[in-house]
């Protein structure tokens, strides 16, 4: 039936896989515009785009690790110089102990000559004050001996020591006997 | 003209739908029926190329490097042909084709894209004047690339004789010749425009199938046509994945088919 009505209509059926060539004009013109336009002014860019924004995050990561390379070097930097500085402290405090050293063998040194100048000058004066006491003693000893005797002997016998310098005389004796020996020495002098 | 048949003879809707529903009067002059310069059909074409335009010329204004929503839109659509369909597919050479295969994949897709646009609901590439044209660019592209690739003889080689014993060739040449020189092309064209045809007509028959089922004599037949409606009404949901699919699937063979022209080995 539907046969009859198309034979009847006269032939205007279209087929759909035939393109109409107007179509194809339109279609061919409308798809070379819109390439044109997209890959002249659109894609050229989009693509500058791509490596700008590449570059940026390099450029942002180059950027990154040459801040971590100086900071890094830094680091070195002041490691060396803090090791420099405990050097040089130790070696500082090393001549300080060396020099501590020194001062303090100085003073021994000065402290000891000191005591042996007090000591020199001490057994210098005893001995000044010994001879002074024994020169005095000698004196008196001799004295008290003549008169002990003078006493004993009787007084005439005063004279004659004082002429012959007897006391004199035994006194030397006695010192050059009794010079290791006190007791020695006392006994001398009482037996005398 | 079987479905204005229809109408005249019942004065009811037209059903079925028929290859004519896609052949309309046109634009200008007003109502001609033999006149093609000025339709539907154009000038969907026109307004879709149009709208693609001024969309990347705005949103590629003032390209920044951290991207606003629309420039970010726009990146990521030639970003992901040229990124997952050329260069997955060509490899670095790729780059080059990116603009060429973004723009078929736009085009193709924005044309698509009326067939579910409210008001429009048929897509130009239901005329397979349109998709013969990109299915020819392709087609002469890929050989242009081949043949300035390998030379004029090695590539005709390099596609016509597969690597096998001599005693074959007899045979596979001529397979080899149909379906690289014959068959891809025209299943590029009819893929697409027969599933967007296919897609109208589908379209067409629940739509109109309501109306028909509305107008039917037995009461009960009447609230199918609800049923009909809502069933449209789905059709144009799986319309757009074909739509997306088929633009998609467009641009992978032409991608693949550059690639299988650059490549060394068979």
């Amino acid at each position: 039936m539907y046969a009859i009505f198309v034979a009847a209509e006269g032939g205007t059926e279209h087929n759909p896989i035939i393109p109409l060539w107007q179509e194809i004009v339109i279609g061919s013109i409308a798809f070379a515009i819109l390439c044109f336009m997209l890959m002249k002014y659109v894609f050229p860019r989009m693509e500058q785009t791509f490596q700008a924004r590449v570059d940026a995050i390099e450029g942002g990561i180059k950027r990154a690790e040459a801040a971590q390379a100086e900071a890094n070097q830094l680091l070195e930097q002041y490691r060396a110089q803090l090791a420099e500085a405990r050097t040089d402290a130790a070696k500082i405090r090393d001549d300080a102990r060396a020099d501590a050293e020194g001062i303090r063998q100085d003073v021994l040194a000065k402290a000891r000559e000191e005591s042996d100048r007090i000591i020199a000058a001490g057994k210098e004066q005893l001995a000044a004050e010994r001879a002074t006491i024994v020169r005095e003693l000698r004196t008196e000893v001799g004295t008290i001996a003549v008169d002990l005797a003078s006493r004993i002997v009787g007084e005439s016998l005063a004279d004659e020591a004082r002429r012959r310098g007897t006391v004199e005389r035994f006194l030397t004796d006695l010192e050059t006997v009794g010079a290791g020996n006190g007791s020695a020495n006392g006994s001398a002098v009482r037996a005398s | 003209m079987i479905g204005q048949s229809v109408v005249l003879a019942e004065g009811e809707v037209p059903f079925p739908p028929s290859v004519e529903d896609f052949f309309l009067p046109s634009i200008v002059p007003w109502g001609a029926h033999n006149s093609y310069w000025i339709t539907k059909f154009t000038a969907l074409v026109w307004l879709g190329v149009a709208l693609t335009i001024i969309f990347f010329l705005v949103t590629y204004r003032k390209p920044k490097l951290v991207p606003t929503k629309g420039q970010w839109i726009a990146e990521s659509i030639y970003g992901f042909v040229r990124n997952n369909i050329a260069v997955d597919m060509i490899g670095h050479r790729g780059v080059a084709f990116a603009p060429y295969l973004t723009t078929l994949f736009v085009f193709i897709f924005v044309n698509n894209l009326w067939q579910i646009i409210p008001f429009v609901q048929i897509s130009p590439m239901a005329h397979i004047a349109f998709p013969a044209i990109l299915a020819i660019i392709s087609y002469v592209m890929f050989i242009w690339v081949g043949i300035r690739h390998h030379g004029f003889a090695k590539f005709f080689k390099h596609s016509l004789m597969p690597p096998a014993p001599w005693f074959m060739q007899p045979l596979l040449i001529p397979i080899e010749l149909f379906s690289t020189f014959v068959a891809r092309p025209v299943s590029l064209a009819l893929r697409l425009f027969a599933n967007l045809f296919a897609g109208h007509i589908i379209l067409l028959v629940f739509t109109l199938g309501g109306f028909v089922l509305l107008n039917a004599d037995s009461f009960f037949l009447k609230p199918i046509s609800v049923l009909s409606w809502a069933v449209s009404i789905a059709i144009t949901f799986l319309e757009a994945l074909v739509i997306v699919l088929q633009a998609y699937i467009f641009t992978v063979l032409s991608a693949s088919y550059v690639q299988g022209a650059l490549a060394d080995e068979h």
